[in-house]
């Protein structure tokens, strides 16, 4: 999309306002707070197309990684941490649509199901929630390397799902 | 333990921003030299981004839709007056694509002038005059069709990019199917074992790809092509670059190190 064309951005609404909205509200728990970053990933999606990079990885993986990052900052009350053009990641499936992401959140909850249960909460409590991994080893009252050691066992657990 | 595995941890946790104090500080550091923990990190963020991916939930009121569209109309408009009156007092804004086009304008323009100068100057003789002018003609008329489908707001205008090497190659392809006029400008591209040149492809709608031109990059990786021979009117889908011998190739040689389709 280049900047100034409503109708692509008509057109991108359509194909990814539910995962973004889905993003928000899983954060936020709160439809009014969840719009309220739907606006604002979309229109900075539209002031500034060029933070995208279409090699770096598809526009609907980046636009849920930039909404759980706007919505974990407005969870916390606090500035934008991260600048949309720095965030750069490498994901294979795009699954702008409602069958692709239903049958990929089928095998991330499969994937989620086989973890022991205080790695699947550090891990949502880093990811949905925005908590640091010294806040997750406060809460849980366990050493720092382990909360450590199980996110990252648990991002690999997922990894490995989608390429087999 | 390596360096790379001694980071593996904190990277994960670094890649959905739950990294803090001196672990982020010293990770930060070595991120700063390091590709491989660079690239890691991208990964890492990527399946990150399969939890939110994943995210199941109601879709948006249909309001939101409206006070987006509502939104970017009103933020179209007010860039449009704004264009309107910088136009008047400031530069015009020198995007890439802007200042191909300006360039490719006062390459014209400069050209022109020259060329009227020279004209007045060789009034005074006839006979050169018309042979000069015919020349000079012909330069122009040529300068014309490189610009053409630079400028031409109906030209195909597709991007081809490298993946993941840093500094990222980039070539841009102007392409008017209807004249069959080509000009592609590549920059970044890295450098060429001896007796190899880059080809471009045109690969149309349909059939196999139609060589578009080889070239070599200068020393800062840039390199133009401009129009090629090609096929009359043939439609593009796509353009691509592969790594051929020097004297090209009819087929294209795997893998293709750059692609891109139409923006």
């Amino acid at each position: 999309m280049k900047s100034g064309d409503q109708s692509a951005m008509a057109e991108l609404y359509n194909r990814y306002s539910g995962v973004v909205y889905a993003v928000a509200l899983r954060v936020l728990g709160d439809t009014g707070a969840a719009e309220d970053v739907l606006q604002e990933v979309f229109l900075q999606l539209w002031r500034n197309p060029g933070a995208f990079d279409a090699a770096r990885g598809s526009l609907g993986a980046w636009l849920a990684v930039i909404t759980r990052n706007r919505a974990i900052d407005a969870l916390r009350r606090r500035r934008p941490e991260t600048d949309i053009e720095d965030v750069i990641l490498s994901v294979a499936p795009d699954l702008a649509g409602e069958a692709d992401r239903s049958r990929a959140a089928e095998k991330v909850r499969g994937v989620l199901g086989t973890m022991p249960t205080p790695q699947r909460s550090s891990l949502e409590m880093a990811y949905f929630e925005g908590m640091s991994h010294s806040e997750i080893a406060n809460k849980t009252g366990e050493p720092l390397g382990t909360i450590k050691t199980r996110i990252r066992s648990g991002l690999m657990a997922l990894r490995k799902a989608f390429q087999s | 333990m390596t360096e790379h595995e001694q980071f593996a941890d904190d990277l994960a946790l670094h890649a959905l921003n739950a990294l803090e104090g001196e672990d982020r500080a010293k990770l930060e550091k070595h991120l700063a030299t390091c590709s491989a923990c660079r690239l890691e990190l991208e990964h890492l963020r990527g399946d990150g981004a399969l939890l939110a991916l994943s995210t199941l939930g109601p879709k948006p009121p249909l309001r939101a839709r409206q006070r987006l569209l509502d939104a970017v109309a009103k933020e179209a408009a007010g860039s449009a007056t704004r264009a309107r009156d910088a136009r008047a007092t400031e530069q015009p804004r020198r995007s890439w694509w802007g200042w191909l086009g300006w360039a490719a304008t006062a390459a014209v323009i400069v050209f022109a002038a020259s060329l009227w100068k020279e004209n007045s100057a060789l009034r005074q003789s006839l006979a050169s005059a018309s042979a000069q002018t015919a020349q000079a003609a012909r330069e122009l008329d040529d300068i014309r069709r490189i610009a053409a489908p630079i400028i031409a707001p109906d030209a195909q205008r597709v991007t081809l990019v490298g993946m993941k090497t840093p500094p990222q190659p980039q070539g841009k392809a102007f392409y008017l199917r209807n004249r069959s006029n080509l000009v592609f400008v590549a920059n970044n591209m890295p450098a060429l074992p001896p007796q190899k040149a880059y080809e471009l492809w045109l690969i149309p709608m349909q059939g196999a790809p139609v060589p578009a031109g080889m070239f070599k990059p200068d020393v800062h990786g840039s390199a133009t092509v401009v129009n090629p021979p090609l096929p009359a009117g043939m439609e593009a889908k796509a353009f691509a670059i592969t790594v051929e011998n020097e004297a090209g190739a009819t087929t294209p040689t795997m893998p293709i190190v750059m692609m891109g389709t139409g923006e």
